[in-house]
């Protein structure tokens, strides 16, 4: 099947915002930042996207799910590209992004490009990490790494809660 | 396969390039098997949980590593080719990455050692003529700044906790201490590399490694032990015996199952 001449990179870009990121179900792959290009050369369609960690396991779930989300719109002739330069980082959300993370009970990495992480692992060097629940700043690092690599694992002193931080990358 | 005849060019493949990428891809690929035997066995869960996650972003950059190894080489292996049908004279990676995980002590510590001597290395790569390979380092960086991180601060709490945890600590220090001369040898395929600018001389990064090791160590209150490092013969496939079982176990599936996926 012919791609429709109403097929557009912007109308591509849409149909993409159905495909979820699997670890963080409540974002989409385009206002997380993975989308870096969309391509039509005639009938076929390629779809640039950039990892976020190296060894993200949701990647291969993710390309599957582009190519068939396209395909259900009658898009059959779709690639999947994987682009490693730059390096993704979470300055590429979007605001909304972090902004439904917050919602859905995560701690959003900080607007703006990330800034460099110092990396020795003590110091006053993290930035406070304000709780998703309850706004309170006072909150307590309690492991770099949380239930993906993309995340660490705070306690709120306020309000007692446990919750995650996507961590700037 | 396609992935070679895309890039392969009429000229010889670049061997000098193809080696740094197997001493590269190697370290993180055994590091994060090693890694990887702590699932299910971490001391608490958010440990587990922890060693896993570094575990995985290890393999993952060694798949990347050693996919551009197979690229560069032209011959038709893939990262999976390279990773499960090589011998262990074959691979290239440090010995220190090899040596059993030890106790919860001894593991951190090895982390320690290599992530800093990785943070330096990534640092400088960052800056590679190769420019796919600056890219890879560039992303590698942030996710080894995030593992340094972790393994300094237990190294700092370890030392600088209980009788017993400072002594479990300080052993392992002693223990690996030796094997971390290798990290610094520089040979004639790393001296062209320097000298066309697509990876760091290894001897240079000796003084921001100590330097960087010797601050967390004063803060566990940890001491470097005066033993002589183990250098030569480096990265030439002179592995300790641990390797081949380490192998074993990490090939056998592959092996057993050629071209099995899952």
């Amino acid at each position: 099947m012919a791609v429709s001449p109403a097929i557009t990179a912007e109308r591509i870009r849409e149909l993409l915002r159905e495909v979820k990121d699997p670890e963080v179900p409540v974002l989409d792959i385009v206002e997380m930042g993975l989308v870096r290009d969309v391509v039509l050369e005639g009938d076929d369609v390629r779809v640039d996207i950039t990892p976020t960690y190296s060894g993200c396991p949701a990647m291969e779930v993710i390309e599957a799910e582009v190519r068939d989300t396209l395909a259900a719109h009658g898009i059959t002739r779709a690639t999947v590209r994987r682009v490693f330069v730059p390096a993704w980082t979470t300055g590429w959300m979007t605001d909304e992004a972090r902004e439904k993370l917050r919602a859905y009970g995560i701690a959003p990495p900080a607007p703006g490009p990330a800034e460099p992480v110092a990396p020795l692992g003590f110091g006053p060097t993290v930035r406070a990490v304000s709780c998703p629940f309850c706004g309170s700043p006072d909150t307590v690092l309690e492991s770099t790494f949380g239930s993906t690599a993309c995340k660490s694992l705070h306690r709120c002193e306020a309000c007692h809660q446990p919750f995650e931080h996507f961590k700037p990358h | 396969m396609a992935a070679a005849s895309g890039s392969s060019r009429s000229s010889s493949p670049d061997l000098d390039l193809f080696e740094l990428l197997l001493r590269l891809g190697d370290d993180r690929l055994v590091l994060g098997h090693r890694l990887s035997e702590w699932c299910g066995h971490g001391p608490i869960l958010e440990e587990d949980i922890a060693l896993a996650n570094i575990a995985l972003d290890l393999v993952g950059q060694a798949n990347l590593l050693l996919g551009l190894a197979g690229t560069v080489e032209g011959a038709g292996r893939d990262a999976d080719a390279l990773a499960y049908f090589r011998e262990a004279v074959e691979f290239r990676n440090c010995r220190l990455v090899e040596l059993p995980r030890g106790d919860f002590g001894m593991t951190m510590m090895r982390q320690f050692l290599f992530d800093v001597w990785s943070w330096h290395h990534l640092g400088r790569l960052r800056e590679s003529s190769h420019a796919e390979l600056a890219g890879l380092a560039e992303r590698s960086r942030k996710e080894t700044t995030y593992h340094l991180r972790h393994s300094s601060t237990w190294v700092a709490r370890l030392g600088d906790g209980t009788e017993e945890s400072h002594a479990r600590v300080q052993q392992a220090l002693n223990e690996l201490w030796r094997f971390t001369g290798e990290l610094f040898v520089t040979d004639e395929v790393d001296a062209r590399l320097a000298e066309r600018g697509v990876a760091p001389d290894p001897a240079t990064l000796r003084e921001p490694w100590e330097e960087t090791v010797r601050e967390v160590l004063a803060r566990a209150t940890l001491h470097a032990p005066e033993v002589p490092v183990v250098a030569r013969p480096a990265r030439r496939g002179d592995h300790t015996e641990h390797l081949g079982h380490l192998l074993a176990e990490m090939q056998i599936l592959a092996r057993s199952h050629p071209g099995a996926s899952w």
